[in-house]
């Protein structure tokens, strides 16, 4: 470790980001790769994954559907295999429940269902199976971040978004519980939530919205980034992450918490 | 011993086999196999994810349908993922002993293999009709897809379902390099590694790219383990250094660790960081520079597992160690029971008085020959 500031800790960072080929995943692509990271990205859509993995030199462009359990590993083979390794996990794929957004009582349960497969299945699957190389990567003292992508819907019970909310809730419980769980192992867990985005699902969600009132999804994908930045060099301040020391560490999540114009990172701990 | 037919990595009832230096044999459960750790202890374990190596297709130039069990590379790199050693056998599938497995049609430099969406060219046949080096068709990531989705875990008939590649892959699996399970590391789970932690124990792995097991030809099985890249992360050997250093000990969870540690250690016995292939054989002949203990599955004799436990320990002492697995009812292979068998104090691979001292106790007449 030199006293020196580091280059851009994203440079050469393994990242893998599920639901890549639109809005803020694909923002978060473009933002990473200008940023120096290596970069494979998930979507369920091959034509779509094909043209951005054509576009964007040096990505690894993955097909599949993390609310899929078969899907899982095949994409997990193809994350680590592509990249040869994995140093952050960002889990951005997510389902809006009903379209249009409904009242809970009458949401078919099919769409609660399809909400929690891929807001909260598919993220602790996928992660389950990259757990591995997660800590292989906090052992080496490069990274083993895990970024789920939340929403303030996860915290605010807004009528009308239940399959949505209750999903994002849930996957906000799971941030916060595996990030105490999986402390003592280097891993750390972030739920980000990004604001209200200019982005596809936003406008199922919200078809009438004024979009020059939204975030661009590029202005969020850059917070995002930052706050990956953030807990990469926190990581490497503290030196091996198995170090007790972790523990202490002068980097809480906490501190990189947005104000509610920006990104918002809601600290596991 | 009866094979484990059900693919569960930690029964709740699993069995631990327990051999200690003076060659004094216990029976544990081995949900409480961290109690034979010490603090200091590393603990290395191989976190190589499988890949779902065994691809039904057919030979092109004679229309016949083969199953191609991939075996072996020649590296780890993400870049070279193309040119793989291959078992390819005729009709059929798992559920027929590998034994019984027919012949693949007849094999030719340049035949081509059509496995569902992978296509692959013979480039050599390597002294045996079922033995092959193939290439594959496409980009890296192409034929990362092809093998993702197409591919099926290897398996053998003694589990009767089909295997999931959740049911091979270890808790700490990482890059998907090997061709059969490390399936010593299913004892491990996040809370092992915690409570490894909690009692000053440390944790690292290696990656070692685990070939394929048994092919059920005596001629080609003489020639396991086939050659196997591995790669030892910077942390690893800073901490195998460390515990050296301090005289305490290295437990390897399963062969491949044993095989990857000492190949390594085989020039100047220092565990250096990076990739290698590992070529060497274990045996009752090697000595054994880094690896005190091995927690690894009941290996039968005549297998090359059972071989590299030779160089833990005498044969007597494995043969005792084989009968109490008979008769208290063990069970073999990959989801089966387990020993853990300390380097006899007869074996000193290097200095470790510390060690010794630790151990207490005067030896046991430990002077078996076989």
């Amino acid at each position: 470790m030199t006293n020196e500031l580091p280059e851009d800790p994203l440079a050469g960072m393994k990242i893998a980001i599920t639901g890549g080929t639109s809005g803020l995943g694909l923002a978060l692509v473009r933002e990473l790769i200008s940023r120096g990271a290596e970069v494979a990205f998930v979507a369920r859509g091959r034509e779509r994954v094909e043209r951005i993995a054509h576009g964007n030199k040096g990505t690894h462009g993955i097909v599949g559907d993390v609310s899929i359990k078969e899907d899982i590993h095949p994409i997990a083979i193809q994350i680590v295999g592509a990249l040869g390794g994995l140093d952050v996990l960002v889990n951005n794929a997510s389902d809006l429940g009903p379209v249009p957004l409904e009242l809970l009582g009458d949401t078919p349960c099919e769409d609660l269902e399809r909400a929690f497969a891929t807001n909260v299945l598919g993220p602790f699957r996928l992660t389950k199976a990259l757990l591995g190389a997660l800590a292989s990567s906090a052992r080496e003292g490069h990274g083993g971040v895990v970024v789920n992508v939340s929403s303030d819907a996860a915290l605010t019970p807004y009528p009308r978004w239940g399959a949505y909310g209750t999903s994002k809730a849930a996957l906000h419980h799971l941030s916060q519980i595996w990030d105490a769980e999986l402390g003592g192992d280097g891993i750390r867990f972030v739920s980000f939530d990004p604001g209200d985005m200019d982005t596809p699902l936003h406008a199922l969600a919200v078809p009438d919205a004024d979009t020059s009132e939204l975030k661009r999804p590029e202005m969020a994908a850059r917070e995002l980034a930052d706050v990956i930045a953030g807990v990469l060099s926190g990581r490497r301040r503290d030196g091996c992450a198995q170090d007790e020391a972790l523990k202490e560490s002068p980097y809480d999540g906490s501190q990189v918490a947005h104000s509610s114009s920006r990104g918002r990172e809601v600290a596991g701990r | 011993m009866m094979a484990a037919r059900w693919p569960i990595h930690r029964p709740a009832d699993a069995k631990l086999l327990v051999v200690d230096r003076q060659g004094k044999i216990q029976h544990w459960l081995r949900s409480k196999f961290i109690d034979l750790l010490r603090p200091g202890d590393l603990v290395i374990a191989n976190d190589a994810a499988t890949l779902p190596a065994s691809l039904a297709g057919q030979h092109r130039q004679s229309g016949r349908p083969i199953e191609v069990r991939l075996a072996g590379r020649q590296s780890l790199s993400a870049n070279d993922f193309g040119r793989f050693s291959a078992v390819v056998f005729g009709e059929g599938d798992f559920r027929l002993r590998t034994e019984d497995r027919p012949l693949p049609p007849i094999l030719a430099v340049g035949d081509a293999l059509e496995l569902g969406p992978l296509h692959a060219k013979v480039e050599n046949v390597l002294h045996h009709p079922r033995l092959v080096s193939l290439s594959f068709d496409g980009s890296p990531d192409e034929i990362l897809e092809g093998l993702s989705r197409h591919g099926r875990p290897i398996q053998y008939s003694h589990v009767p379902t089909p295997l999931a590649l959740w049911d091979v892959w270890t808790s700490i699996a990482a890059p998907p390099v090997a061709f059969e399970p490390p399936s010593a590391g299913f004892v491990l789970d996040w809370q092992a590694l915690a409570s490894m932690r909690a009692q000053a124990v440390q944790f690292a792995t290696i990656t070692h790219a685990a070939g394929i097991s048994s092919t059920g030809d005596p001629e080609l099985d003489a020639l396991l383990p086939f050659d196997e890249p591995y790669k030892i992360p910077e942390s690893t050997a800073l901490a195998i250094r460390r515990t050296r250093d301090r005289h305490r000990r290295i437990v390897a969870i399963g062969t491949t660790v044993v095989r990857a540690l000492e190949h390594s250690a085989g020039v100047d016995g220092t565990v250096r960081a990076g990739e290698n292939v590992a070529t060497q054989r274990l045996s009752a002949a090697s000595t054994l520079r880094i690896v005190d203990a091995i927690l690894t599955g009941t290996h039968e004799p005549g297998s090359s597992h059972y071989e590299l436990l030779r160089a833990f320990t005498d044969a007597l002492t494995l043969f005792r160690a084989s009968q109490e697995l008979d008769t208290h009812g063990y069970h073999t292979h990959e989801f089966g029971d387990s020993v853990f068998i300390e380097r006899d104090e007869e074996r000193e691979g290097r200095s470790n008085n510390e060690a010794d001292e630790q151990a207490g106790g005067a030896p046991v007449l430990a002077s078996q020959q076989a």
